[in-house]
């Protein structure tokens, strides 16, 4: 169905033949690609398209009616963002799931806290909390104050830092992003494209959702085009073009 | 690509304290603090026995309910809920309390039957906001009329004398001008500050409340979390309905209202967000000292009653005022 130049042994996930409906709504028919390890592989895609549907079946929120998912050589089927979590697949959400209202390192260790005790008297070593997110911190070069400030102090730009920087901790695989640089100005999405970049280069793999076509070609090794729920095409940057590319969004140019 | 923002090391202490005086978030997370000292200030220059150690040692024991009871509510708030039958189910423990030791279990197990009825109502509570998904409001002003009503069923609508020297003893000794139930208000006030601010799951209850989203994305389950507080509030009320049974020296239905308002009140007061989220026990036991101090000062200056719960809406409004300027 869709042009598969991806045949190594270096795939990280695999989809195979998903679907899901909502009610009446066939949300995706029959998507199948691939992602490789230590690349950026870019999702593209108008409106509705089904991107989002994707990755929420990929990081557990969903669970497809029909096909399935292979990541790192095991099928996987998640019931739970947590398990998702647990296998190393990271999600940083458009709305951030940050608290505003904790600090740096708090968001940066929430439900990832460390403990020092037995059960329910075991107390937080924040000490150890604060050292270790400074590292992350200072690790990805993230543009944000100390790490005890609170979060609701923070720019758009240092946000979506903060966001990136949990889910690249703890040893995560493959960091999906949706959207992160959609309500960032210029000189942030630099900053976060930068660290995008400093993902890949530390041996992550990045699903990167995105609207913006230069942004991909900029950043990304592989791109999948989505069109009403179907998956219609995939290509390497390097042999593509921001041309091309919109035309197989649209539908002008067949797969 | 990293730019190192300095910290506000660099200005002077005094510059840091100003900052603090002409930023409204301080006197909103202050207001409790504050407001003790004026009082204080005020009702001592006033009348020179307020602060005398007798009367400062009946304050501690009047607050010692009322600051249990806003530890518990303090739960409940940080998560963005509110507990309209705290009162309430203090009154159904102390029915139970009396209905226990009227019935020879004795103190003990009549106790635990205070205990354990609190954390019946907290429970259904948490269970019908957390997983009915009801609102906070609508649930627990459900469970406030259901919990009045239940004690008087079970009391018959009649007050039980509670005759015992244990109990007499919780209210009346202690050491120095500390109270026995000052000091067991005191220490769940401490437990209820190490458990928000030193383990997981207290960090996990500011997540809930200030961003149930967040908290969701990361595995932490809300509705767990508000049955947890709930429960946590119904507990407390428990153990504050045998402080209230040793004080009356009776297990009465009586439906407790000003119990109530002001818990929510020393919440406000306490610099609780009430959209939850943030805040901490300290200030709402400042609050709850707050209130009690107000009353007895006005009591000493021969205030008529009537004006108390005047004077408590006032300080009240004005607290929630301050809140508007934080950041």
């Amino acid at each position: 169905m869709t042009t598969r130049d991806v045949t190594d042994t270096d795939v990280l996930l695999e989809a195979s033949g998903v679907s899901l409906a909502f009610g009446s709504v066939q949300a995706l028919r029959d998507v199948s690609l691939t992602l490789r390890s230590g690349e950026i592989t870019a999702l593209v895609g108008d409106n509705g398209a089904g991107k989002s549907t994707l990755v929420r079946c990929i990081c557990g929120i969903h669970r497809p009616d029909e096909g399935s998912f292979v990541f790192d050589g095991r099928p996987v089927a998640f019931a739970s963002p947590q398990e998702a979590r647990d296998a190393g697949i990271e999600t940083v959400h458009q709305n951030l799931a940050l608290v505003e209202d904790l600090t740096v390192w708090q968001n940066l260790f929430l439900n990832r806290e460390i403990a020092r005790g037995f059960g329910p008297l075991a107390l937080l070593d924040r000490r150890a909390m604060k050292a270790r997110a400074a590292e992350m911190v200072a690790e990805l070069a993230v543009n944000v104050p100390a790490v005890t400030a609170r979060v609701r102090r923070l720019s758009g730009g240092q946000r979506q830092a903060v966001a990136i920087c949990r889910a690249a901790g703890f040893s995560s695989t493959l960091v999906i992003m949706d959207e992160p640089t959609a309500a960032l100005g210029v000189q942030e999405t630099g900053r976060v494209e930068a660290l995008i970049s400093r993902l890949r280069a530390d041996g992550h793999a990045v699903l990167l959702i995105s609207h913006n076509f230069d942004q991909v070609l900029r950043l990304a090794d592989q791109v999948w085009v989505m069109r009403a729920g179907r998956c219609v095409a995939g290509r390497r940057v390097a042999q593509t073009t921001g041309a091309e590319i919109v035309a197989l969004i649209t539908g002008a140019q067949a797969a | 690509m990293s730019e190192s923002v300095t910290a506000p090391a660099t200005s002077t202490r005094a510059a840091v304290l100003g900052g603090w005086l002409r930023d409204g978030g301080f006197w909103a997370d202050w207001a409790a603090a504050v407001g003790l000292v004026v009082l204080v200030v005020v009702f001592q220059a006033a009348n020179p026995t307020f602060l005398s150690s007798g009367n400062v040692r009946s304050m501690l024991v009047a607050s010692a309910i009322l600051v249990v009871l806003s530890v518990g509510q303090t739960f409940v708030v940080l998560t963005g809920g509110i507990d309209l039958s705290v009162a309430s189910a203090m009154t159904f423990g102390a029915v139970l309390f009396g209905f226990g030791i009227s019935h020879g279990w004795g103190i003990g197990w009549g106790g635990v039957l205070a205990v354990l009825g609190g954390a019946l109502v907290g429970v259904v509570n948490g269970m019908l906001v957390g997983n009915g998904r009801i609102t906070d409001f609508v649930v627990t002003l459900g469970s406030l009329s259901a919990a009045s009503g239940l004690a008087l069923v079970i009391a018959d609508g009649k007050p039980v004398t509670v005759v015992s020297v244990p109990l007499l003893k919780l209210s009346t000794g202690g050491i120095g001008i500390i109270g026995w139930s000052v000091l067991v208000a005191a220490v769940i006030a401490v437990l209820a500050h190490l458990v928000l601010f030193r383990t997981r799951w207290g960090t996990h209850v500011f997540a809930a409340g200030g961003s149930p989203e967040a908290a969701t994305a990361t595995g932490i389950s809300v509705p767990a979390i508000k049955i947890a507080v709930y429960t946590v509030c119904g507990v407390l009320a428990g153990l504050a309905a045998i402080l209230l049974v040793a004080r009356v020296g009776a297990a009465e239905p009586a439906a407790n209202t000003s119990f109530l308002l002001n818990s929510v009140a020393a919440v406000v007061l306490g610099g609780v967000s009430l959209v939850g989220g943030r805040g901490s026990v300290l200030g709402p036991v400042l609050g709850a000292l707050l209130l009690t101090a107000l009353a007895n000062g006005l009591t000493l200056l021969g205030v008529s009653p009537f004006y108390q719960p005047v004077a408590v809406g006032t300080v009240v409004v004005l607290a929630a005022l301050l809140t508007r300027f934080r950041r």
